[in-house]
């Protein structure tokens, strides 16, 4: 049984990095940028329904909603504001950016709400569920963040293939100077994708500190770094890349927690995406890349 | 009668960097009329194109479409304003259906004009009917410039420019292309085209420039180039 808790455990902590790896990816895929500040959002996310439910007394799905709007707004006036004026140069000029911005929220964070660790009340306000005779215990937290990765993918997959601007958003990531010839608004479609990928930072901050509950100005680290890793598992630019890579990741995790060690489980986590790396060039689902002349 | 001027560019300088690509050019293309631009690789042509639909920006002089100056509009309004440019290499979206490369080329038309539209190109070229649903990256070259012409259609376009729609084809599908070509232009669409195969460009345009590293040495009526000695010489092979 404890295969199997484990196994849920891999699948919660798993569906978390997808929801984030899911935003990686679709902010590589479009704007063509790793935007390392992501994994700040999903700190910024926190905070504001931290903030939410416990200074001003609102109920979580308020909470939610609030850390969704404010990450939404920051998206986009992060990209507006530091990633557009560089829209053409070279990509080291807008990683560097991108670091910066990481630096600059943290710093905000520590500056608004110290570095004293806040404790994160659940939002999740299910039991735990034993099954088999109290041997597997499936908890609240688990069983929504599952619900909300799938969800979300799902969304996010009709959403590309059926609506116009996800259409659209498809076609900037393959030939951004063809889409303009569309007459398809570039930097419009660039800002959508940024506001989708930090309300889906908000959802993932909340639902992380739900299942951690202590939260930091350096919260968001190390959760973007393991869903960056996870969208690259899976083929940077793939939704459902993300979603395999993020689940896979989470497995190895916490698997490698349990049976080997948990001082290791890290660097297995990265030896693991090496090996694919080195097999598979592309990641799992990743699509070849085409030259371009 | 005076035919109304549809693209009137003037004075036109494009630099990559150091590199002066364009140098200070000026034409003029009329309601209903091909127009073509060739020359040797290299001479300016599609840089000539895309300061025209704004991907790159000219430092002088003027674009005027429909009397309007469009030179410091961005891509996206222009396309807006009736002008579709069907890029070099054709650029069509390998990864979405045909179906979807067709309702990009829609993608600032009322909901309502999208699936005429389509009709339109479905009856234009029937192969794209039959591979709809079909990547289109799985498409032949011909079928994919075709694909790329109807695209452009999709935006219901007063001027179409064309960059070297022949461009690896084979030369029976490069006939094809240039029949088609011709259709439009009877059809009321007014073309720009670009194109190095100078031979059958000016046995379909009605007037055509000559450009050469940058600089318009030539110009006139199809049939004065076909007859010119020295575009003969250069261009036409002997
Ligand atoms: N992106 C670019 N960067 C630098 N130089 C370029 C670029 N594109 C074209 N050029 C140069 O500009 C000149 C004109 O190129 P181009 O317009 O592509 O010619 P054509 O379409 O007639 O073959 C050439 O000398 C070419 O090398
Ligand atoms: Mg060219």
């Amino acid at each position: 049984m404890s295969v199997l808790n484990n196994l849920i455990g891999g699948l919660s902590l798993g569906s978390v990095y997808a929801i984030i790896a899911l935003g990686y990816t679709m902010v590589y895929g479009i704007a063509k940028m790793l935007n390392f500040a992501h994994g700040d959002v999903i700190m910024i996310g926190g905070y504001m329904c931290f903030c939410a439910m416990q200074y001003l007394g609102l109920p979580p799905v308020v909470g939610i909603l609030i850390a969704m709007v404010v990450c939404t707004v920051l998206g986009v006036l992060i990209e507006s504001l530091a990633y557009r004026p560089l829209r053409g140069a070279p990509s080291l000029a807008v990683l560097i950016t991108a670091i910066g911005v990481s630096y600059y929220l943290q710093n905000a964070a520590l500056l608004i709400w110290s570095s004293n660790p806040k404790s994160f009340t659940s939002v999740v306000a299910l039991e735990p569920i034993q099954l088999a005779a109290g041997r597997l215990t499936v908890t609240g937290e688990a069983i929504v963040t599952i619900i909300a990765a799938v969800v979300i993918m799902t969304a996010l997959t009709i959403f590309t293939s059926r609506t116009k601007m996800g259409k659209a958003m498809r076609a900037v990531s393959e030939d951004r100077g063809a889409a303009q010839l569309m007459g398809i608004n570039i930097n419009r479609t660039i800002s959508m994708t940024f506001a989708i990928g930090a309300a889906l930072a908000a959802i993932a901050g909340v639902l992380y500190c739900s299942a951690y509950p202590t939260l930091s100005p350096t919260t968001g680290s190390l959760p973007g770094i393991k869903a960056f890793t996870a969208a690259v598992f899976g083929g940077i630019g793939s939704i459902p890349g993300a979603m395999l890579g993020g689940i896979l990741l989470g497995i190895i995790e916490i698997f490698s927690n349990a049976y080997i060690s948990t001082q290791l489980s890290d660097a297995i986590v990265f030896a693991v995406l090496i090996i694919v790396l080195l097999i598979k060039p592309t990641g799992l689902l990743g699509k070849k890349i085409r030259e371009k002349v | 009668m005076e035919k109304n001027k549809v693209l009137s560019i003037s004075d036109i300088n494009v630099y990559y960097g150091p590199i002066h690509a364009v140098k200070g050019i000026s034409f003029d293309v009329y309601d209903g009329e091909i127009v073509s631009l060739i020359g040797a690789n290299g001479a300016g042509k599609s840089t000539t194109l895309d300061t025209v639909s704004g991907l790159i920006r000219s430092k002088t002089g003027s674009i005027e479409f429909m009397g309007e100056n469009i030179s410091s509009v961005a891509p996206h309004k222009i396309v807006a304003k009736g002008l579709v440019h069907v890029p070099e290499g054709r650029r069509i979206f390998l990864q979405l259906t045909v179906e979807e490369n067709l309702e990009m080329g829609a993608f600032l038309r009322d909901k309502k004009d999208v699936e005429p539209g389509k009709e339109r190109a479905f009856r234009l070229f029937p192969r794209l009917e039959e591979r709809r649903k079909q990547i289109a990256g799985t498409l032949s070259g011909g079928e994919q410039q075709m694909l790329a012409i109807s695209r452009a259609l999709m935006s219901d376009p007063k001027l179409m420019m064309m960059d070297e729609p022949s461009m690896g084809l084979a030369p029976i599908i490069v006939e094809q292309v240039f029949e088609i070509i011709e259709k439009l232009r009877d059809d009321g669409h007014t073309i720009l085209l670009v194109e190095q195969n100078a031979k059958m460009a000016l046995s379909i345009s009605d007037r055509a420039y000559v450009l050469e590293t940058g600089n318009i040495t030539l110009s006139g009526t199809a049939k004065e180039l076909l007859e010119s000695d020295s575009v003969r010489k250069a261009y036409l092979g002997g």
